[in-house]
């Protein structure tokens, strides 16, 4: 019996009878010190409506005026997707009513928007003979919206009424859309495309250094557009548009159940529905939202209040040749200098310690010592505790001096772990956490010498071995000076003067 | 007003072009109310529409009317208000914050 009108097809199943087709819109929250149109500060986390004046406000009689290093942060990111650069283009009012927004529309920008028509090639998962060359559609700056927090209700915590509690301080921070054309031609690797795009597009962002891109923090945030098509139509099918997708992983998630889902409704013979949809982290799914509104509906026209811009070729030539060599490239030519091979490399990229592994060989250490730390102890470090990498607590300069101390004999391999320890636990820099935790391997010669001379008067039977040059017998010595010295002597050179004492080496 | 009724109604703004205006604006609009509303907005567009009689093939549109482009900010932050004073228009606050109707569900905020 044919059950599959009850069984949710699989994705290798749904790409043999139809073509999905992505596109991703990305918001980056630009880290400029100020708002986009006023001189409010944008530091996360600050207490509510601390950050806000008469202009993010919307008060009456209050003017925007363009942050310029916003304009330069979104033509530098324009250019490094390879975008033509607007000779002169227009801010735009989108109107809109919801309490998010206190002027009723978003400074946005429509039909002229900054960067247009460049593209990003992306390493899809893994393969890294296997490139996507994502074309941009454009690259605009938009105001971010307030904060909403919904009461009432479900939540039990306001009796009656449903409202909302707002919080200005993120309205108005700097906000760069980067939409993308539609993507085709991925097949069952859609998902795992649009993952790579936005993981390729916050490495861009971050090497330009002009937002943290945090995903957990909103200051990269992700909408994904979603379409099916039975191969061979020749068109494109209606697409959805999944908002609240905010992770790399959800990225990938959240893209292949709405293949899924959509493939299951054309499978009955049903349409899907333009819409925009929920995303929920924890289901893995989506959920309609509001039908989703038309451009006519937002009643776009151009932003009387704010002049406009025309970007003076010299100044886009300067801006073009600050640029920092890609992410991509500088992988690649990094992967070369440390002679890794294309697994040995993935796994570096896979622990997000690409620019550990970098500033750490930059501190003096080798690329396998380095790596050695990056991929083996601090990841295990770093998984335990449930961080990133960059977050586990040591950086790359800790992690050159500690492996300067190992280089010289100051610490054996298992001190450096306990010296990293200390590190870990914030009591301060490897060379600190030796001094204070008394942890540096005994090599002053005094001590050491009177600690093998006691081990040899202590056994006098194993020393005589040694002399008639039974040398495998001085492990015994060795091991009486190791716990001596309680484990901070350096076994190997403890061994060369047992031997040394005795004539036999 | 006599003179406005003798005027065609050319492209005039229906009663559903203004339920769905009111609804984007999360207005509640009475009936009667559409009816005014649908005669006022045909009023104000026609007004605005003889710009475009005297506007020749010639001229070209336009936003702004200082010839000005660039008019830019460096990024130095300045005082903000004081909390107390931000909120002190708000209708009602809680904690800081602004404290409104609820208008959408969260599944439905366009943010």
């Amino acid at each position: 019996m044919v059950v599959r009108a009850t069984v949710e097809p699989d994705l290798e199943d749904v790409v043999r009878r139809y073509e999905p087709m992505i596109g991703l819109e990305v918001h980056v929250e630009l880290g400029t010190r100020t708002k986009m149109f006023c001189g409010c500060p944008t530091g996360f986390g600050a207490e509510p409506n601390t950050q806000v004046c008469p202009v993010c406000l919307g008060l009456p009689g209050s003017l925007p005026v363009a942050n310029r290093a916003a304009i330069e942060a979104t033509i530098r990111i324009g250019l490094a997707l390879n975008c033509q650069v607007a000779s002169w283009c227009r801010f735009a009012r989108k109107n809109y009513f919801y309490p998010d927004m206190p002027k009723n529309y978003q400074i946005s920008q429509y039909d002229e928007p900054l960067c247009t028509g460049g593209w990003l090639d992306v390493d899809v998962a893994g393969e890294t003979g296997d490139t996507v060359r994502v074309g941009i559609e454009r690259v605009h700056l938009e105001e971010d919206t307030g904060k909403t927090l919904h009461l009432g209700g479900a939540t039990g915590r306001i009796h009656g009424a449903t409202e909302s509690l707002v919080d200005y301080n993120r309205a108005g921070i700097p906000l760069v859309e980067v939409v993308t054309r539609p993507v085709a031609g991925t097949g069952a690797r859609a998902p795992a495309t649009a993952r790579a795009y936005v993981a390729a597009l916050r490495d861009l962002v971050r090497s330009l250094g002009v937002s943290d891109v945090r995903m957990e923090q909103g200051s990269l945030r992700c909408d994904v557009n979603t379409s099916l098509a039975p191969v061979g139509a020749g068109e494109w099918g209606t697409r959805t548009e999944t908002k609240n997708v905010n992770s790399l992983r959800s990225v990938e998630r959240a893209v292949r159940s709405e293949l899924i889902r959509q493939a299951a409704v054309l499978d009955r013979g049903e349409r899907v529905v333009l819409e925009t949809r929920h995303f929920h982290e924890e289901a893995g799914d989506s959920t309609p939202g509001r039908s989703k509104e038309t451009a006519t509906d937002y009643r776009y026209f151009p932003e009387p209040d704010l002049v406009p811009l025309a970007p003076d070729p010299a100044w886009v030539a300067q801006l073009r040749a600050g640029l920092p060599e890609p992410p991509r490239e500088h992988r690649r030519r990094l992967q070369a200098a440390w002679g890794l091979s294309d697994v040995d490399m993935q796994a570096v990229l896979n622990a997000g310690a690409v620019g550990l592994v970098e500033a750490t060989v930059a501190a003096g250490t080798t690329p396998e010592a380095a790596r050695k730390w990056w991929l083996g102890e601090l990841s295990r470090r770093a998984n335990e505790a449930g961080v990133d990498l960059a977050e586990v607590g040591a950086g790359p300069a800790d992690v050159a001096a500690l492996q300067q101390m190992v280089d010289q004999g100051t610490l054996s391999d298992k001190l450096a772990r306990t010296v990293l320890d200390g590190v870990l636990a914030g009591e301060g820099s490897p060379a600190e956490v030796v001094a204070a935790r008394d942890l540096a391997v005994v090599s002053d010669s005094g001590t050491l010498i009177a600690a093998v001379e006691q081990a040899i008067a202590a056994h006098p039977e194993v020393a005589a071995k040694v002399r008639d040059g039974k040398v495998a017998a001085a492990g015994v010595l060795v091991g009486a000076v190791m716990k001596a010295t309680g484990g901070q002597a350096d076994a190997r050179a403890v061994r060369e003067l047992v031997l040394s004492r005795l004539g036999a080496a | 007003m006599s003179h406005q009724t003798d005027r065609p109604p050319a492209a005039g703004i229906s009663r559903a072009e203004v339920a769905h205006l009111a609804r984007l604006a999360r207005l509640a609009v009475t009936e009667a109310e559409l009816d005014t509303f649908a005669g006022q907005l045909d009023v104000i567009l026609q007004a605005v529409a003889r710009v475009g009689e005297v506007a020749a093939g010639d001229i070209p549109p336009t936003s702004h009317a200082v010839p000005l482009t660039n008019v830019l900010r460096e990024d130095e932050p300045i005082q903000c208000l004081p909390r107390d004073e931000a909120l002190a228009g708000a209708p009602d606050t809680v904690e800081g914050r602004f404290r409104v109707p609820r208008i959408l569900s969260d599944e439905e905020d366009p943010g």
